[in-house]
């Protein structure tokens, strides 16, 4: 996924004079191609993401469309301030590509996690906050990008993610993707918990139980359309993200829910990661486990909701 | 003091009345520095704000956005009359200066240790395309506390870019009290050069020697420049001359605009 999205920017900087990239410290290597035959828009300007975030809001200010990449976690936390007052009060163009949204860097232990990146981005005003599922739909979004005239943070997963979405559904930034269309219950999801679900899908399937799949590759702005269409049509909805259950997807719908169709609140529950820093290392794989985030946790919890247990 | 110094001070000092409040020591400290980059080097389209082909102006220090405002006015970006209303809630004029209200404003500046990445990213991008307009940051001292100013000097001078110059508005007092007290700058002259920049001191009141030091800029066509200009928080006020106490105030009684104004006399 982000050898997928960094090898877009290259494409599409070749297309479009406007597209500079900007790293901080990333490995060798990385972007190689565009750095000798566009050098003059590729930067790898060091540890220093504070300065990278104003530095692009400079570029954006001028005309052109920055795309930063670096670890989620760096990008967010880091360099909130910049974020919020660079980027997002002044309504620039910059794209964040963030790597090892969730728990992608485990090994690395709690201070190179990306878990509650959502939230913080997600309460930003202006900011497009967007967490595509696999290399495909990275692609997609990562054309759609160019001409969204806000900024955009963009949460990537491990890599080599299975593909699970599908070009004929469409792309666009902001629209709910709905992957399978629900009768009995339905996962809302983001991300690689997306591949998740529809394993929790055809394992529900074959107790006879028929769940939907509402793929939010964007988070902000929310698609209140499809969740007010979809969510009344089910008996149970359980969104799932890698991500704190505090702010994140889970809370973005029950806002939804509770402001449009309150009445529907009860069917939702939210599953995430508990509000503690991460107290395993080992593999994300493991660390989801950990944490609660497996195929049987959610056809429990859909069981549970759909009162099937 | 001339009288254009004064004037610019006064009308300052008509938008802390039509405010109540506001940051006099740090706007007095660069009214200089403003008026020389305004009068004497900036090239500027006050009728098309947005002239392509313009030079860059942030004031980093967005706190000092009274002195912006001031010369602004002054050159007819928006009606003078307009500094009355500096921080009413409909205003143009807010307590610091925000990109898009404000015509001639080219950033939103008021956190501290911005504006300097933000003129890189611009001098960057007049590089890419080979325009020659010039970037000018004004920060202050208390300001370059912040570590990413530092990152920010970094790339300028990875970057060789001879097109932007920061002024660092040393007037030596922020809001607790004294730099030296607080987090000492010093050698400071040093710092700069020793992060890859021309170096210049000067006087920041001494108008003709500001007004020769900036026709000499770039100082270096291979390196960013500073000028560190040395001021005096409050200048042009006796009573809030080097005190901290002025660095901002609110509920300013018609008296204490009165004292001002008299000061300008």
């Amino acid at each position: 996924m982000r050898k997928t999205s960094l090898d877009m920017v290259y494409q599409l900087a070749k297309e479009d004079p406007r597209i500079v990239f900007i790293g901080s410290d990333l490995g060798p290597g990385v972007l190689d191609g565009m750095k000798k035959e566009i050098p003059e828009r590729f930067f790898m300007e060091g540890v220093s993401e504070q300065h990278v975030i104003g530095m692009a809001a400079g570029l954006a200010l001028s005309g052109f469309i920055p795309y930063i990449n670096t670890i989620a976690t760096f990008l967010t936390r880091r360099c909130y301030e910049q974020v919020a007052l660079d980027l997002c009060l002044q309504d620039l163009p910059v794209r964040l590509i963030a790597s090892g949204g969730g728990g992608v860097y485990a090994p690395l232990g709690p201070t190179h996690l990306a878990v509650e990146d959502l939230a913080i981005m997600r309460v930003l005003p202006n900011l497009a906050v967007c967490a595509p599922c696999d290399a495909q739909e990275m692609r997609r979004l990562m054309s759609a990008s160019v001409e969204w005239p806000h900024p955009m943070y963009i949460r990537l997963a491990k890599g080599g993610d299975a593909v699970v979405s599908k070009a004929d559904l469409g792309f666009q930034i902001g629209k709910a993707i709905l992957m399978q269309e629900p009768r009995d219950g339905m996962f809302v999801t983001t991300g690689v918990m997306t591949q998740l679900a529809l394993q929790a899908i055809d394992k529900l399937s074959a107790e006879g139980i028929s769940c939907g799949l509402l793929h939010m590759h964007t988070i902000k702005p929310l698609d209140g359309e499809a969740l007010r269409h979809w969510i009344p049509k089910v008996a149970a909805v359980v969104t799932v993200e890698e991500h704190t259950r505090i702010g994140g997807l889970g809370s973005a719908v029950l806002e939804l829910c509770s402001d449009e169709i309150p009445e529907q609140t009860a069917k939702l529950s939210r599953l995430g990661l508990p509000d503690r820093f991460a107290d395993q290392y080992g593999t994300q794989e493991t660390l989801l486990t950990h944490w609660g985030l497996t195929v049987d946790a959610l056809c429990n919890e859909m069981r549970k909701k759909l009162q099937k247990v | 003091m001339d009288q254009r110094s004064k004037l610019l001070r006064r009308s300052i000092v008509d938008a802390l009345q039509g405010g109540r409040r506001g940051h006099l020591g740090s706007s007095m400290s660069m009214v200089e520095i403003l008026r020389v980059l305004f009068d004497s080097f900036l090239q500027y389209r006050p009728h098309e704000p947005l002239w392509a082909d313009r030079d860059r102006f942030i004031l980093s220090k967005g706190h000092g956005c009274l002195s912006l405002y001031a010369i602004l006015a002054d050159k007819g970006f928006f009606p003078t009359e307009e500094l009355l209303t500096f921080c009413a809630p409909t205003s143009r004029l807010g307590g610091h200066p925000e990109l898009g209200k404000l015509p001639g404003v080219e950033a939103s500046t008021g956190a501290l240790g911005h504006g300097l990445s933000i003129a890189v990213g611009m001098a960057l991008g007049a590089k890419i395309r080979k325009q020659t307009h010039r970037i000018v940051v004004v920060t202050g001292d208390g300001e370059i506390n912040e570590g990413s100013v530092w990152e920010a000097a970094m790339s300028a001078s990875k970057h060789q870019l001879s097109a932007l110059t920061v002024l660092v508005d040393y007037n030596k007092l922020q809001s607790y009290g004294t730099t030296r007290e607080v987090l000492d700058l010093e050698p400071l002259a040093d710092k700069w050069r020793s992060f890859g920049f021309e170096v210049q001191e000067v006087d920041g009141h001494d108008v003709p020697a500001l007004e020769t030091l900036v026709k000499r800029l770039p100082l270096n066509p291979h390196k960013p420049t500073a000028i560190i200009c040395h001021t005096v928080k409050g200048k042009g006020f006796p009573f809030a001359e080097g005190k901290a106490e002025w660095h901002h105030k609110s509920g300013l009684t018609l008296n204490d605009i009165a004292a001002m104004y008299d000061c300008l006399n």
